[in-house]
């Protein structure tokens, strides 16, 4: 089987079992907007104020929301030993990896799409003007965040622990991805140039990057019995 | 086998014990290491006696960071080929690691109180080294919960691997924010050790020295006691399969 259509099946796989349940992507986006509800109040900015802390309250939002559809992951692949039959499947480990990579990306950047609006809305901050850059960097943050949250969720799943264990493994890890991603949101709402803008995207993408192929090359030996 | 193991590690070394050489050196750089600090150091003009500290944290901070260079190595050679006892030693230095870097956290944050005037701040590289505490904490807590022992070891690889990958990532990604910690003054481009005067100079490598021994002291002791550990719940393993317990016998003749 090529390289394609196995990743191809894998997120099939997931996507039907998500639009038969709607299990994730419900659980993540109410959360995510509670939880972007919940900060608007405890910080309760003022128009001036609001602009500032947006980037924190996306970038959190987001790690929180991202560590409860990660979680769920694997969990559904544990239950009823579907990871078994997952590892019967007849490819690369790493290709199993970049199936759930590429649905829990999915489901990432979906949620990213209903909150955007709704945290512009709930903090009365006009992102209109800013949805090109700001779509970019919410992609290359979330590319991080799931590329390193992918591997952590088959471990946690597997220990003791469970879920209980994914946040505090992934928010360490990525941490790097949510304070540049912060920085540069902030940059560019607060228009920035570009220039000043440059050293957090390029620091983005190498998270990208090296945690994309860690992940592909390290999956086996989480995955094995 | 179980047996052979526990002997072979009690008669690792039957004539001289290496460990106990080391011991006594140990002691004696520590020792003379404390004396360089205290007396032998000239008093610092700005900081006085709180800059003694130094002789404590960069040695302790020195030590967290092989320990997880370590790690690293031996995680990977874990998972590469699957020896057990590349885990034991990552697991062991593991453990160090977390212990000197709490160590190089407090001894800082003391430092900073006095200099500062605050315990905590956060500057790229005190938050690189909270992060790196957190990275290893957990991955000794994915030890503790990481059901069977040879998955645990593998999930404790992984993320050996990957944090310490991470650790450069973490540190560029705070370097941009104003940094309030002393100046590298040992390993610097214009030369080894041009920042401090002589005498600060080999106070701190005499401690560097103790606390490195201190370290290879440690770890291989801690080594071994996970290793005869091992072996004992594999003979502990082997024993209930082969020779069944009373409640067992009874539960077989009823």
């Amino acid at each position: 089987m090529s390289v394609l259509a196995a990743v191809r099946h894998l997120l099939w796989k997931d996507l039907v079992l998500e639009l038969r349940t709607r299990e994730i992507l419900a659980t993540m986006t109410l959360f995510a907007l509670l939880v972007a509800v919940v900060f608007h109040f405890a910080f309760s900015p003022g128009p001036a104020d609001a602009a500032r802390l947006l980037p924190g309250m996306l970038w959190v939002t987001l790690a929180f929301a991202s560590t409860l559809g990660l979680s769920r992951s694997f969990v559904l692949e544990r239950d009823q030993q579907c990871l078994e039959a997952l590892r019967l499947f007849p490819v690369d480990p790493g290709l199993i990896y970049a199936g759930k990579f590429a649905s829990n990306l999915l489901y990432l950047l979906a949620v990213e799409a209903l909150l955007l609006p709704a945290l512009g809305g709930i903090a009365g901050v006009p992102l209109r003007p800013a949805l090109g850059p700001l779509g970019a960097v919410l992609l290359l943050g979330s590319v991080g965040l799931v590329a390193v949250g992918t591997v952590f969720s088959a471990v946690s799943v597997h220990t003791g622990m469970r879920e209980v264990l994914l946040p505090i493994l992934l928010l360490p890890l990525a941490s790097p991805v949510l304070i540049n991603g912060a920085r540069v949101t902030a940059g560019i709402l607060s228009g920035r140039p570009w220039a000043d803008l440059l050293p957090g995207v390029r620091l983005l993408i190498a998270f990208d990057v090296i945690f994309v192929v860690v992940g592909y090359l390290i999956f086996e030996y989480v995955v094995e019995e | 086998m179980a047996v052979p193991a526990i002997r072979e590690v009690r008669s690792a070394s039957p004539g001289f014990d290496w460990r106990e050489g080391l011991v006594w050196v140990g002691a004696l750089l520590g020792g003379f290491g404390m004396y360089m600090a205290i007396l032998f150091a000239p008093e610092e003009a700005t900081m006085s006696h709180a800059q003694r500290i130094f002789y404590v944290h960069v040695p302790a901070a020195w030590v967290g960071f092989l320990a997880f260079a370590v790690v690293f190595v031996a995680s990977a050679a874990f998972l590469w080929t699957r020896r057990r006892a590349f885990d034991l030693a990552a697991h062991a230095s593991t453990e160090i690691g977390v212990v000197f870097t709490t160590l190089a956290i407090i001894s800082g944050a003391v430092w900073g109180k006095a200099v500062w005037g605050t315990w905590w701040t956060w500057d790229p590289r005190l938050t690189t080294t909270f992060m790196l505490w957190f990275i290893y904490t957990v991955s000794l807590m994915v030890r503790a919960y990481g059901g069977p022992s040879g998955q645990s070891a593998r999930f404790a690889a992984v993320l050996g691997v990957v944090g310490f990958l991470d650790i450069p990532l973490i540190h560029l990604s705070v370097l941009w924010w104003r940094s309030l910690h002393p100046l590298p003054v040992v390993l610097r481009t214009e030369g080894f050790g041009t920042g401090l005067p002589p005498q600060m100079l080999w106070a701190l490598l005499t401690n560097v020295a103790a606390f490195t021994v201190l370290y290879i002291l440690l770890f291989s002791i801690r080594r071994a006691q996970l290793a005869a550990q091992d072996a004992l719940s594999a003979q502990q393993e082997q024993g209930r399969r082969t020779r069944p317990t009373a409640e067992a016998a009874k539960e077989g003749w009823r």
